[in-house]
């Protein structure tokens, strides 16, 4: 079956994965009987039994401790943590065990780990909305995945369980296109055109490392990642009927960075604009600008612009949490700044 | 002390003490005399707990660790030159000169790794222990850490994970009073830590940490608990740590009193003395495997200090698999 939805094309990556390798296994929170909180699970309990598909208790050291003690003795444990939020309590084994461990112990040992979470703000409030990714980019022996379509999110989860060390997968709320029974979650997915595409049916390995241009354009250089690739889509649409072009690039790995694709396209357009969801200071933008800056200074004709959450908590009021994460007019607005007589 | 053990046996633990015992010794002298790098916790005193445990286990069986790792390390049946090289940081060091005193490993033996962080590896020995499980090899793991760790939100998460999942580990708390300069009944309101088992509706037993003997026994029957799938067991051994926290650190915090009641009751001559009078160990016996546990510590330090150095861009070859 074509996966059209996100939640749909990770749980099929597991399922390949399981079916092709049985030291995959599963934990997590409501992952089993219940299938996860956002559907990726569904099912696999049924499929491949308790031995492999482990309901947790809500223990996040223990959840993400044992799956390092499992993956140093020889399984490949995938992890749910069902909001990114909730990594905060098992800091310690992510950043200081799971990332760590390998030079510590002079290669003695591997820690093939994946970590799937969550991300993104839907109504949830502070504790249940942030996009934490950069925290993680800023942890060396961790790689880090924020793919923005189903295509992208088998792909990279099939190349992620086959990886030796530890990788963050995370995962955007509003394009999981999946909700709990008698559930209603807010979705991105309805109205996305073709760059929503599909996962088919075979297998496929996408590489890390390796950015997709999702638009090619000549004017503005946009780097977005997650659900901000599709607002910035559709900015890059509008702005084409004003005869600017815009390429919109998706790193979908953050850890490791294509940096050869985003300067290749800064030296064409000389103008960047740089569109996250996580919080600005320090984020995912601010490295993506610092390198631009070190290796591309010279191809600017504009400022870099980022376009990111502003330095607050995630606010619940409904217009004070639209007023925090970026949207198009947002973007447009960015690109607009930065194209100065471009177009 | 119970008296049903070999002559063999006996030798064989008492060995295994006093490897670690000179090892410590060694290393404090190589510390304050030499340029040796980086920081230490010593694990004097508390040698009947790693050999008394380890000596119930198979190689591939699994331990996971503290910062205060080399008995653990050395009573697995780690390689002594290795473990040595590793704390001068050579490249011939268990892990290659890149972990130190708090990152000793050998998984050749089951040794997961010393920690650095308190309380970071008592769920990594669940985790081991469900692979084993899983791949129903018949192996067991076992969890080593102290008093403060025991404090831990990692503990509660890792021993209630183990009991609901029914994983069979076995979790030594090192009670050695001591959390750096606190004492564990200034920051714990009970005495007996493995009290705290019943939470998790499995057993917890004390043992006399300074005897090897009680810890062989009582350790020997969580291990076979473990071993049968009858569920995890928190074994507690009341120890004590002749040294100071780290390196050279002075503990103004106990008196010299407490001290010499410890030393009195020190593992390894009580238990010289013990195998002497029961098992048929003579003066020479301990003379004899004293003059070797020496010449093997003295290779140990020849190796390291004749091995290469690790090369300033060695850390690349370690940062991905």
């Amino acid at each position: 079956m074509i996966a059209t939805r996100m939640a749909q094309a990770l749980r099929q990556a597991l399922i390949e994965e399981m079916r092709k390798d049985e030291d995959v296994v599963l934990l997590g929170e409501d992952i089993g009987v219940f299938g996860g909180a956002y559907r990726v699970t569904e099912g696999l309990l049924d499929m491949f039994g308790e031995d492999r598909v482990r309901d947790t208790p809500v223990s996040e050291i223990a959840i993400v401790g044992a799956a390092v003690g499992a993956a140093m003795t020889g399984l490949r444990p995938v992890v749910e943590i069902q909001f990114n939020d909730f990594l905060t309590c098992a800091m310690d084994q992510i950043c200081n065990q799971a990332a760590k461990m390998r030079l510590m112990m002079g290669g003695q040992v591997n820690v093939p780990l994946v970590i799937r979470a969550p991300i993104g703000a839907t109504g949830r409030a502070a504790q249940h909305s942030q996009s934490l990714e950069a925290w993680f980019m800023h942890t060396p022996g961790l790689k880090v995945v924020l793919p923005s379509t189903p295509y992208d999110a088998k792909g990279l989860l099939k190349t992620a369980i086959r990886d030796n060390n530890p990788v963050m997968f995370f995962e955007h709320k509003m394009l999981y296109g999946a909700a709990s029974p008698g559930g209603k979650a807010r979705t991105a997915i309805e109205g996305l055109d073709e760059s929503f595409k599909p996962a088919p049916e075979e297998e496929y390995y996408l590489p890390f490392g390796v950015a997709d241009v999702k638009r090619h354009g000549r004017d503005v250089t946009v780097v977005a990642t997650g659900l901000m690739v599709h607002k910035s889509l559709k900015a890059a649409g509008v702005l084409a009927g004003e005869g600017l072009d815009v390429e919109v690039i998706d790193p979908r790995t953050l850890v490791p960075l294509d940096r050869k694709t985003i300067l290749e396209s800064v030296s064409k357009t000389g103008r960047l604009v740089v569109v996250t969801e996580d919080v600005v200071t320090c984020g995912v933008a601010a490295e993506i600008s610092a390198i631009v800056a070190e290796e591309g200074l010279f191809s600017l004709d504009a400022p870099i612009r980022r376009v990111g959450v502003p330095d607050t908590p995630i606010p619940f009021a409904p217009n004070n949490e639209k007023a925090v994460i970026p949207g198009e007019p947002d973007i447009i607005a960015a690109i607009k700044s930065v194209a100065g007589g471009a177009a | 002390m119970k008296d049903d053990i070999s002559r063999e046996q006996a030798l064989g633990l008492f060995r295994k003490m006093l490897e670690i015992r000179k090892f410590e010794e060694k290393l404090y002298f190589l510390f304050s005399t030499r340029l040796m790098p980086g920081s230490m916790h010593q694990y004097n005193g508390q040698e009947a707990v790693a050999v008394g445990v380890c000596a119930n286990l198979h190689r591939s069986d699994y331990i996971t660790s503290t910062h205060r790792g080399h008995g653990h390390c050395i009573a697995k049946g780690a390689d002594i030159n290795a473990v040595m090289a590793e704390m001068f940081a050579k490249k011939t060091g268990c892990c290659r000169g890149m972990g130190g005193s708090m990152h000793i490993a050998d998984f050749s033996v089951g040794m997961l790794g010393a920690n650095g962080i308190v309380g970071g590896g008592i769920p990594h020995a669940v985790g081991a222990d469900w692979t084993c499980r899983y791949k129903k090899a018949g192996q067991v793991a076992v969890a080593f850490f102290g008093d403060g760790a025991a404090n831990e939100g990692s503990f509660h998460e890792s021993l209630n994970l183990a009991a609901v999942w029914e994983l069979p580990v076995i979790f030594v708390c090192e009670n050695n009073l001591y959390g750096f300069s606190t004492h564990y009944r200034r920051v714990t309101p009970i005495d007996r830590l493995a009290d705290r088992a019943v939470a998790y509706g499995i057993p917890g037993v004390v043992a006399d940490g300074m005897d090897v003997l009680d810890v062989l026994e009582k350790s020997k029957t969580a291990i076979a608990r473990a071993r049968e799938g009858k569920g995890p067991t928190l074994l507690e051994c009341k120890t004590y740590r002749f040294m100071g926290h780290s390196r050279f650190e002075k503990p103004t915090y106990r008196t010299p009193e407490e001290l010499n009641e410890w030393k009195n009751r020190d593992p390894v001559p009580r238990f010289a003395e013990y195998i002497m009078k029961h098992c048929g160990v003579s003066d020479l016996d301990i003379k004899n495997i004293t003059g070797e546990v020496e010449k093997t510590i003295e290779a140990a330090v020849v190796f390291a200090e004749q091995s290469p150095d690790t090369e300033p861009q060695d850390y690349q070859e370690y940062n991905h698999g």
